[in-house]
């Protein structure tokens, strides 16, 4: 049986990394806090059955089933608002290296391409370049395989490459 | 390694996941093509832009105190935990069934609005990522009766998984693969020393097609549409008609007697 102490000592440290994952998964502050409370309490009835190994990948794991789990009927939204048509850009997938070097000092601008992505994509990204996981530690906290973790975040890339450089297009 | 080669890891490259050959063989590649050094420059650049400090969220402060408040002294016996537990298992599963139902939905509108080249190019890709990292091949085995079996329960479909070892194609293995954000079912047949990956997923109502070519970057790749499954074969052997031609005649595993 564990303890108060222990999950804090173990867990609650990770609450920066729980929320962040949070935030760019549901891109408002409300709907972050209520998942990253959930997850962390879910965490914390989980805790007996956590055997070791990394707390941090083990609670981004939760927050994110928690989040699909709370916004099932917005994940399906978000993915069918996705129009394909209009970010087809995206799949020319050649990111021009000088139209990327203007965008890349404009972190308003990296934000805002970013929350354009669908959540496959932003997960990914933040995991990777927020909390620098390895590919190995994706694949675990959300159940794909290394090689679809590969090809996932080269196509996120990809996508917000042309997202960062359609903006800078539009007037 | 040639452009096509590099591109396909340049992400790996990026992220320090390659092994220490692979990884010099890209800078290698990066040192006399500047197009890919270039490209990796792009890459490298918005990596550079995501790892901006103000774009990491912190959590609020008043969050951490708001969950204390809430954790109970110890975490629950077990017994308490497994009455809990089911619950939570079936809202997961619902969920999981509406994220699926969603994304079935979703494809059919996808596939049309995504262009078939794009597509192409995207398999082209997939196929030269599978030959350089051998961790693509999910199960590898050369019988029909491991291959299929191991796709159940990881695809909401059945692919089709035909043993064409007589014409001289040799089923190697498979994986899942992504083509154009969906899951599909990649089969991987070998030709002497050339590799076939064969993708597929459901046409999701779509009219049947014959098989129509294209070419990228030297790589052959046939695409059609029967019995309700989008194909696309992707390989750099003449003998790629071939394959499609003796794929379409065999007959599937399940059909055939015992």
């Amino acid at each position: 049986m564990a303890t108060r102490a222990q999950f804090e000592a173990n867990v609650m440290q990770h609450l920066d990394a729980a929320y962040n994952l949070a935030r760019w998964l549901a891109r408002n502050d409300a709907d972050a806090q209520d998942v990253t409370q959930e997850a962390a309490l879910r965490a914390f009835r989980y805790y007996d059955g956590f055997r070791g190994g990394d707390a941090r990948v083990w609670l981004l794991a939760i927050v994110r089933n928690t989040f699909y789990s709370l916004h099932a009927s917005n994940a399906a939204a978000i993915t069918e608002s996705y129009d394909e048509a209009l970010h087809q850009r995206a799949d020319e997938c050649t990111p021009d290296p000088e139209a990327l070097a203007l965008r890349s000092s404009d972190a308003e601008q990296v934000r805002a391409a970013l929350e354009r992505l669908p959540s496959e994509y932003r997960e990914v990204l933040a995991l990777r370049e927020f909390e620098e996981c390895s590919y190995k530690e994706i694949a675990s906290i959300t159940g794909l395989k290394i090689g679809t973790v590969m090809s996932r975040l080269a196509r996120a890339r990809e996508r917000l490459a042309a997202e960062l450089i359609g903006t800078e297009s539009t007037p | 390694m040639n452009c096509t080669e590099a591109r396909a890891l340049l992400h790996g490259y990026l992220d320090d996941e390659l092994d220490a050959a692979r990884s010099a063989e890209i800078a290698q590649h990066l040192s006399t093509c500047a197009e890919c050094m270039a490209r990796y420059r792009a890459l490298e650049n918005l990596q550079q832009s995501l790892r901006m400090p103000h774009l990491r969220h912190a959590a609020p402060s008043a969050l951490a105190a708001r969950i204390r408040a809430h954790l109970p002294d110890e975490t629950p016996v077990r017994m308490q935990r497994r009455s809990w537990r089911w619950p939570a298992l079936s809202a997961a599963l619902a969920a999981s069934l509406l994220i699926a139902v969603a994304i079935t939905g979703w494809q059919a509108v996808q596939l049309r609005a995504h262009g078939a080249d794009a597509l192409v190019t995207e398999a082209v890709s997939d196929h030269v990522r599978s030959l350089l990292a051998a961790h693509l091949i999910d199960v590898r085995s050369s019988d029909q009766h491991t291959v299929k079996p191991w796709f159940d329960g990881r695809l909401d479909f059945s692919p089709q998984v035909k043993d064409l070892g007589a014409q001289g194609f040799e089923l190697i293995g498979g994986r899942l693969d992504v083509l154009g954000d969906e899951r599909v079912a990649a089969l991987v047949y070998k030709r002497h020393l050339h590799m076939i990956n064969l993708f597929q997923w459901p046409a999701n109502g779509a009219a049947s097609e014959e098989p129509t070519e294209q070419t990228r970057n030297g790589y052959h790749a046939i695409g059609w549409r029967e019995g309700g499954m989008q194909f696309l074969a992707v390989s750099d052997t003449a003998d790629l008609n071939a394959f499609v031609q003796d794929f379409r005649a065999a007959v599937p595993l399940g059909s055939e007697p015992r």
